[in-house]
């Protein structure tokens, strides 16, 4: 089965900056697939790559095994759900919705048509003639859902889609996208800059930095297995354990990661770790307590209910060998 | 600034002294176009008539350079509309190399007095051997337009999210569509304003246009004509007025159709 | 399951071939959209202003009268002839006047609608400063013609009020007074603030807009008189909008010769030196000598603007 999208060996420099240098990735049919990543990681800049915004200075991007190097954005079946929207101001809803069957000559009565399903798919029924300043946040990113979605495209590219949104909205609506997705069967590519976001939407996970790709795998490998210090830090704020530190701790001499959650505080004496607290970080589910240990700042995640120390005390740590996660970074 | 407290009173004097001798004088206009005084400016009239409104229409002298004006406006208007919504397409897309230079180059015109303008031009058609004509009008006319076009069309365009156009692209529609259905409805009204402050400028132009015009009248170079050697006083009020008129209706239509933005129409004259 | 959908969408005519095409050279369209511009900018202004530039640097024959096509520096010495330079004199220093009138008439005006007016005063004061800006040039002279001429209305206000006396010591006044206001210097002065004071309140007013309300009360918290507070913060702060103001009223003064022609003394300024140079004398070189002047003075001027941050308030 060929992929959705396929970059292989993608650059896109803009003069001495590479947004994006040499990135290959594999997209499955049919996946909802997350590129994550901090700020100018180039995350967003392939997402246009896809789309056709931005061109590569380097390698070569396949949609569906065809090359795209040069079919421009409006001949790709490709739609994308804008980060701002971009929802047509002078336009009603309906006719935001039909606008891609109308510049394809579709007409007005199959279109409008189209558009009211569309409008019923993302629970906007009866919306078709407000003005998009008219709607909330979260409707009006329906609004775009329901505009990139009428023209069936065999690719969905979704930009930081519940940026703006509230957290109870953008809790539900993930829920939501996931189902619809799902239920289309159409790839969807997302972009964000939250890992939650994306460990809990997404079938997999791209972990951007630097133009280049961390990492990619399930949310459970990128969360569980990071490869790389950037990784383990920014997917799950993971505790980084310098190599000295490993092979104390009865691993090689080499990068691990070791997640806050997979610690226990115990007595000081006779633990293989221990250390000074500095710092405790009340989170409401569990209190994230600060070490000061040997070579390198330990996080642990107390649950709720259990004993705290005071800050200053000096605590050992324990913790299952197994859940020490060696990785390929020297 | 934001304050809640009232103002001192000198300064409300001072600012209500300063918008009455912004405005008194233009209402003067009004008044002496009803005198029955014709040789002189005396104040007060002396008395009151409708007569003058009558001797303008039938003054067979004025009715030539008030066609001749409209037409100007209207050509200059036209070329302005096309070539200053081009350079505002150009400059709202990313940055390229010269950029600054060409925004100087539009400004110019209008930055430098007016009679720089008119010379260069004069200079221009003398080096060429060009002949007056209503083109040498239009061409200087046209060039200090296109700045009111491009201010008004490129402030739209900065406010117009970016990513619409590359919506419609997304959705299909090629880039004349997309100029059709998308870029067009935004951009009307900014254009419509910077088109009708273009004819009020170009209508009300004296300065170039005596240099550009050779033995040709417009509007206000007839009236610059009568200011200098008087006929029919109260009948130059008349067309006064009517100059007046034509550049007061389009520049307020102009502030409300771009009122709420941040480019109301008129800060760049 | 297999899906037919396309993963290209047809190319349906040349609008999408032309799309295509500017898509893999956007520099094509962007030389597209900028020629017609850039070309009449270009030829038709830039090409005017070498044309001045080049005539500037010819002569007129003293005896036969004729434009001679030969570089000269001669042009530009006869600038400095007294009876020319005169005029120059005479022009940059009714233009500097005229820029301080146009402050100090501005300044309460700008300040309170940047302070104190709201809503719709706001759009009121917004209106009532653009109006007249826009407002037919000829017409608002004009209109002081009626008004300064000697049998007007400031005559007859002066006479109502008693005050013919002042009104006739004003104008006995050497060289600034005259037979009438309509043909002295003071006159000019007049129509030449009313004409461009609305090009000093609006830059000026947008200075004052970005004064926070809290450094005033900061000031006035730090123990400031109301004056103080004026003097030592307002008016610097205000100080980038005067700049950006007075480019407008010294180049539009430096620039003009229609309101000295009209109102004033018959003495000439630049703008009808050049006027009549280039028209009865048929002196075009000298013409465009004179017309390269307030050129000169402007860019002095823009690049000392430039240096006092002018350019952020406009």
């Amino acid at each position: 089965m060929t992929d959705a999208v396929e970059f292989v060996g993608v650059s896109r420099h803009f003069g001495p900056v590479r947004a994006v240098d040499g990135v290959d990735l594999a997209i499955a049919e049919g996946s909802f697939f997350a590129m994550l990543g901090p700020s100018g990681s180039g995350k967003t800049t392939c997402l246009r790559l896809i789309s056709g915004f931005e061109k590569p200075t380097g390698g070569q991007i396949r949609i569906f095994g065809e090359e795209s190097g040069r079919v421009p954005p409006n001949l790709r079946n490709v739609n994308t759900v804008f980060q701002d929207y971009a929802l047509f101001p002078h336009m009603n809803v309906r006719d935001n919705v039909a606008y891609g069957p109308m510049v394809k000559g579709v007409p007005r009565a199959v279109r409008a048509a189209r558009a009211e399903e569309m409008l019923s798919l993302v629970k906007l029924d009866g919306y078709g003639d407000r003005k998009p300043g008219q709607l909330s946040g979260g409707q009006r990113q329906r609004v775009a859902l329901a505009r990139a979605l009428v023209n069936e495209p065999r690719v969905l590219l979704l930009d930081e889609p519940l940026g703006a949104l509230d957290l109870k909205l953008r809790e539900a609506m993930q829920d939501e996208l996931k189902a619809l997705q799902k239920r289309l069967g159409i790839t969807f590519v997302f972009v964000t800059h939250d890992q939650g976001e994306a460990l809990s939407m997404a079938d997999r996970v791209a972990v951007f930095s630097d133009g280049k790709v961390a990492q990619v795998g399930t949310p459970e490998e990128v969360y569980g297995k990071p490869r790389t210090r950037f990784v383990a830090d920014f997917v799950g704020s993971s505790n980084v354990l310098p190599p000295a530190l490993t092979q104390r701790l009865g691993g090689p001499a080499r990068w691990s990661s070791l997640r806050p959650e997979s610690l226990r505080l115990a007595a000081a004496e006779g633990a293989a770790l221990a250390g000074t607290v500095t710092a405790l970080r009340y989170l409401g589910a569990g209190t994230r307590v600060v070490i000061d240990g040997p070579g390198a700042e330990l996080a642990v995640l107390v649950p709720a209910g259990q004993a705290l120390p005071a800050a200053g005390a000096r605590v050992g740590l324990a913790f299952d060998p197994a859940m020490l996660h060696v990785m390929d970074e020297a | 600034m934001r304050s809640d407290s009232r103002a001192p009173l000198g300064l409300t004097l001072g600012a209500a002294a300063g918008l009455l001798f912004l405005h008194v004088p233009i209402l003067l206009i009004f008044l002496y176009a009803f005198t029955t005084e014709e040789r002189t400016y005396q104040f007060p009239p002396p008395g009151l008539t409708l007569k003058w409104f009558a001797v303008a229409w039938n003054r067979a002298d004025i009715w030539p350079p008030l066609y001749l004006s409209l037409q100007v406006a209207a050509i200059s208007t036209a070329l302005a509309l096309v070539l200053g919504t081009l350079v505002a397409a150009a400059m709202s897309r990313a940055k390229f190399f010269g950029r600054d230079q060409i925004s100087l180059l539009i400004l110019l015109p209008i930055a430098l007095p007016g009679i720089i303008t008119g010379m260069s031009l004069r200079s221009a058609f003398d080096v060429m051997g060009i002949p007056f004509s209503t083109w040498t009008i239009v061409l200087g006319h046209a060039t200090f337009c296109i700045v009111i076009v491009f201010n008004n069309a490129v402030a739209r365009f900065r406010r117009l999210s970016g990513s619409i156009v590359e919506a419609s692209l997304d959705l299909g529609a090629n880039g004349f569509q997309t100029f059709r259905h998308v870029i067009l409805p935004n951009l009307g009204s900014a254009l419509l304003a910077g088109g009708m402050l273009a004819f009020a400028l170009s209508f009300d132009e004296v300065i170039v246009t005596t240099f550009t015009a050779g033995q040709q009248s417009t509007l206000p170079i007839w009236m610059l004509n009568e200011l200098v050697r008087p006929r029919q006083r109260p009948v130059t009020n008349v067309v006064a007025i009517v100059v007046f008129v034509t550049t007061f209706v389009p520049v307020l239509a102009a502030y409300y159709l771009t009122r709420g933005g941040s480019e109301t129409a008129g800060g760049g004259k | 399951m297999m899906d037919f959908r396309p993963v290209t969408l047809p190319v349906r005519g040349p609008g999408d071939r032309l799309t295509a095409l500017f898509w893999r050279r956007p520099n094509l369209l962007l030389v597209l959209l900028l020629a017609p511009p850039l070309l009449w900018l270009g030829v038709v202004y830039l090409g005017s202003l070498a044309a001045l530039l080049l005539q500037s640097f010819y002569s007129i024959d003293e005896f036969s009268g004729l434009v001679v096509h030969e570089f000269t520096l001669k042009t530009y010495l006869e600038l400095l002839r007294p009876s020319n330079f005169d005029i120059l004199l005479r022009t940059v220093g009714m233009a500097a006047a005229v820029t301080l009138g146009c402050a100090v008439i501005a300044f309460p005006i700008a300040y309170y609608a940047a302070r104190y007016a709201r809503g719709r005063w706001k759009a009121a004061f917004y209106l009532g400063v653009m109006l007249p800006l826009w407002s037919s040039y000829l017409v608002k002279v004009y209109a002081w013609k009626l008004i300064l001429s000697k049998e007007g209305i400031v005559t007859w206000a002066t006479d109502a009020a008693g005050a013919s006396a002042v009104l006739n010591a004003v104008l006995a006044l050497p060289v600034i007074g005259g037979n009438s206001l309509s043909t002295s210097y003071i006159g000019t002065w007049i129509v030449f603030v009313y004409v461009w004071l609305p090009y000093m309140i609006l830059p000026m007013q947008a200075a004052l807009e970005r004064v926070p309300q809290s450094m005033l009360e900061a000031s006035a918290d730090l123990g400031a008189t109301r004056a103080q507070t004026l003097r030592r913060v307002i008016l610097p702060l205000a100080l980038p909008g005067v700049i950006a103001g007075s480019i407008f009223t010294f180049s539009l003064t430096l620039g003009d010769y229609i309101i000295p022609q009209i109102i004033g003394s018959s003495r000439l300024f630049i703008g009808q030196a050049v006027y009549t140079l280039q028209g009865t004398a048929g002196n075009i070189p000298l013409a465009a000598a004179f017309a390269v002047v307030p050129i000169a003075v402007m860019l002095v001027y823009l690049a000392l603007a430039k240096r006092m941050g002018a350019f952020d308030a406009l």
